[in-house]
């Protein structure tokens, strides 16, 4: 009887164990399978009363999400990704039907074009106009017509130095390849980033599919190699306070906080011009609930919750509303805000050719392996 | 079927269940990405791509550190198992200790604690300074990762060579020392033939994971050095090229399923030889 007792078991268990396996290899067929497709029907009356939203790390007020909650009865879940890479996967994963994310020009570029995006539907929200007209007109590159995207925050790419250790402010690129400070550089590791920095200083524009300026942007960062010190993104920050190197590469918003720990830390945009980004909300394809996702985007264009988050992130916005209630010094601080004549010569991101991405790819894998 | 091995077979099956779904399934999916192209058609030019340039130096590069990264760990581990040997068992069990309590600390966690030691103005450079001798920049270089890798990777070679070392009887090297061998000559002659599955497997141990890191590599070699498992980390990451990336995966897997392959014939040959001495000590009981 025991022994009968035990082999039923465990069939049960092998039973069941298969299940698992079947429906695992399901999951799997159907995860790859829906990778390729379109994206998938909203199931009709979903969840009405809350949103699912991705964002960068320590890129909004949490306290908000209550605010929120109380004004709409909308529960706001919060997830979190580093890089518009992991969104990207996060996302596509499928395992989360997200209803907003906020990321990079260029990742929202991608999404539009994959389809994933859901119009946004300006004409229904009170605040949308709260964002500068300027700001539109930027993000014309990666969503012509401003139909699918919303400005969140913006910054620019430059020159994080230590003035105790540069003998004269750095006002242009020439300060990373021309060799004075040799093993004292820190170059981003961002792909795209780098040969901006090189196309830029060489008069080119950081959107060129020109391969011939872009050869010579790679023969300048070749040069360029023995000189720096490491490649990163994420560190820099700590590197330049930890006194590591005199030069930088680095976003804006790094820039400021790395000032706050060091006040020798400064901060400058090349003359020859930079990137200007752009980070903006989309509304997502998977997202079960769009109105509520809309009136989350409104309500972050009303100039209260604009100013909450601001506090947390310290990067330019675009909140006209909001900027012109702000204190004159923080307005002026160079930090915060660019001065405009600073960023004439600089451009956004437009998305590129498959063609230039992958020839970017294989240069920088050479460069890299050098 | 007994109730003994059935009840094996019960004990076996969630090992069974992760091999299928967290080794199997993933590897066929692998199998699936590097033979098709992205319209889904059969193609070899991803595993042909291990040729382009780029490819060959990154894995060059790989090998080579690796090499170095195994040469030095073996250079540590025996001797250093010599002297455990040697040493009463309290302090053996501390030595083991030593060696094993670090590895239960996350290994991220450790290589950072190597970015601070070794950075410009790093704990290495201060006491360098201290005791006025020149600074040096190993930060972000091949030789870091070098010292990231044999750190890390150390207690895979020390393990098995440890207990190989243990392994062999105190008569053995009493009867050599008895027919007038020397330290060197019974070093050499009795324990590292004897010795020698100890140090292939630790040898295997320790070139394989080198040979495809890319943590290590990232963090501690300012991104200036690209090893294959970076070039694969980037395909499948930043360009998003399953295909190549699934590729490159595959050959990187030749490259360990040969390493196994060695270490598991040696071995094989050690047990046989150990068998045939049985019997023959038998015999001449007998």
């Amino acid at each position: 009887m025991r022994s009968g007792n035990e082999f039923k078991s465990g069939g049960a268990l092998i039973l069941s164990g298969l299940v698992i396996l079947i429906l695992m290899g399901t999951f799997i067929v159907c995860w790859v399978a829906e990778s390729g497709s379109d994206g998938v029907e909203i199931a009709p009356g979903g969840s009405k009363d809350s949103i699912i939203v991705l964002n960068y790390g320590e890129y909004m007020e949490r306290d908000i999400f209550e605010t929120f909650e109380e004004e709409t009865g909308i529960k706001v879940y919060y997830d979190e990704a580093a890089t518009p890479e992991e969104m990207y996967a996060k996302y596509k994963g499928g395992a989360i039907d997200y209803d907003l994310m906020c990321t990079s020009d260029y990742m929202i570029e991608r999404l539009i074009a994959e389809g994933e995006t859901r119009e946004i539907d300006f004409d229904a929200m009170e605040y949308a106009d709260n964002i500068d007209e300027r700001y539109y007109r930027l993000s014309e590159t990666f969503d012509p017509g401003n139909r699918y995207s919303l400005p969140y925050f913006w910054g620019t790419v430059g020159l994080l130095y230590n003035s105790a250790k540069v003998k004269e402010v750095p006002d242009s690129w020439d300060v990373i390849f021309n060799g004075d400070y040799s093993g004292d550089i820190f170059m981003t590791n961002s792909m795209r980033d780098a040969y901006m920095c090189a196309l830029k200083y060489l008069g080119y524009s950081l959107n060129t599919e020109n391969k011939e300026e872009i050869d010579e942007a790679q023969r300048l960062l070749l040069n360029q190699k023995k000189d720096v010190e490491a490649y990163l993104v994420d560190e820099i920050r700590e590197e330049m306070v930890a006194g590591n190197a005199a030069v930088a590469v680095c976003y804006s918003g790094e820039a400021y906080l790395a000032n706050e720990y060091d006040p020798d830390l400064e901060y400058a945009v090349p003359k020859e011009g930079t990137n200007l980004w752009v980070d903006s909300w989309c509304i997502l394809n998977k997202g079960k609930n769009p109105e509520g996702a809309l009136k989350f985007l409104d309500f972050i264009c009303r100039e209260d919750i604009a100013l909450l988050n601001f506090e947390v992130v310290y990067y330019p916005t675009p909140n006209r509303a909001l900027y012109e209630s702000l204190p004159e010094d923080i307005r002026e601080d160079e930090y915060v805000f660019p001065p405009e004549d600073s960023i004439v010569n600089s451009e956004v991101y437009a998305p590129l050719s498959q063609e230039t991405t992958e020839y970017y790819g294989e240069l920088w894998k050479e460069l890299k392996v050098e | 079927m007994n109730r003994a091995s059935q009840k094996r077979t019960l004990l076996a099956f969630p090992y069974i269940f992760w091999i299928i779904a967290f080794t199997l399934i993933p590897v066929l999916i692998l199998f699936w990405y590097a033979f098709t192209d992205a319209e889904g058609a059969f193609t070899l030019k991803y595993l042909a791509a291990v040729f382009q340039k780029v490819h060959l130096k990154s894995l060059w590069m790989s090998v080579r550190l690796s090499f170095v990264c195994t040469v030095l760990c073996l250079l540590i581990a025996y001797p250093l198992s010599l002297c455990m040997r040697s040493l009463k068992i309290s302090r053996k069990w501390m030595l083991t200790t030593i060696v094993i309590i670090p590895m239960w600390m996350n290994f991220v966690l450790r290589i950072m604690s190597w970015q601070l030691i070794l950075s410009k103005n790093g704990i290495l450079n201060r006491l360098f300074s201290m005791l006025s001798l020149p600074p040096q920049n190993l930060a972000n270089s091949g030789a870091a990762i070098v010292i990231g890798m044999v750190y890390d990777f150390l207690p895979f070679m020390l393990l098995p060579i440890y207990n190989s070392v243990m392994d062999v009887e105190e008569d053995v090297l009493e009867a050599a020392r008895d027919l007038g061998a020397g330290t060197l000559t019974v070093i050499f002659k009795i324990l590292v033939p004897l010795n020698r599955p100890g140090i292939i497997s630790g040898i295997t141990m320790v070139f394989v994971p080198a040979l495809t890191t890319f943590a290590i590599s990232d963090m501690l070699g300012g991104g200036k050095v690209m090893l294959i498992g970076n070039i694969i980390e980037q395909e499948f990451l930043n360009t998003m090229n399953t295909h190549l990336g699934s590729g490159l995966s595959l050959i990187l897997m030749v490259f360990i399923l040969i390493g196994m392959l060695f270490s598991f014939r040696l071995e094989r040959d050690q047990e046989e030889y150990k068998a045939k001495s049985t019997a023959e000590k038998e015999k001449e009981l007998c």
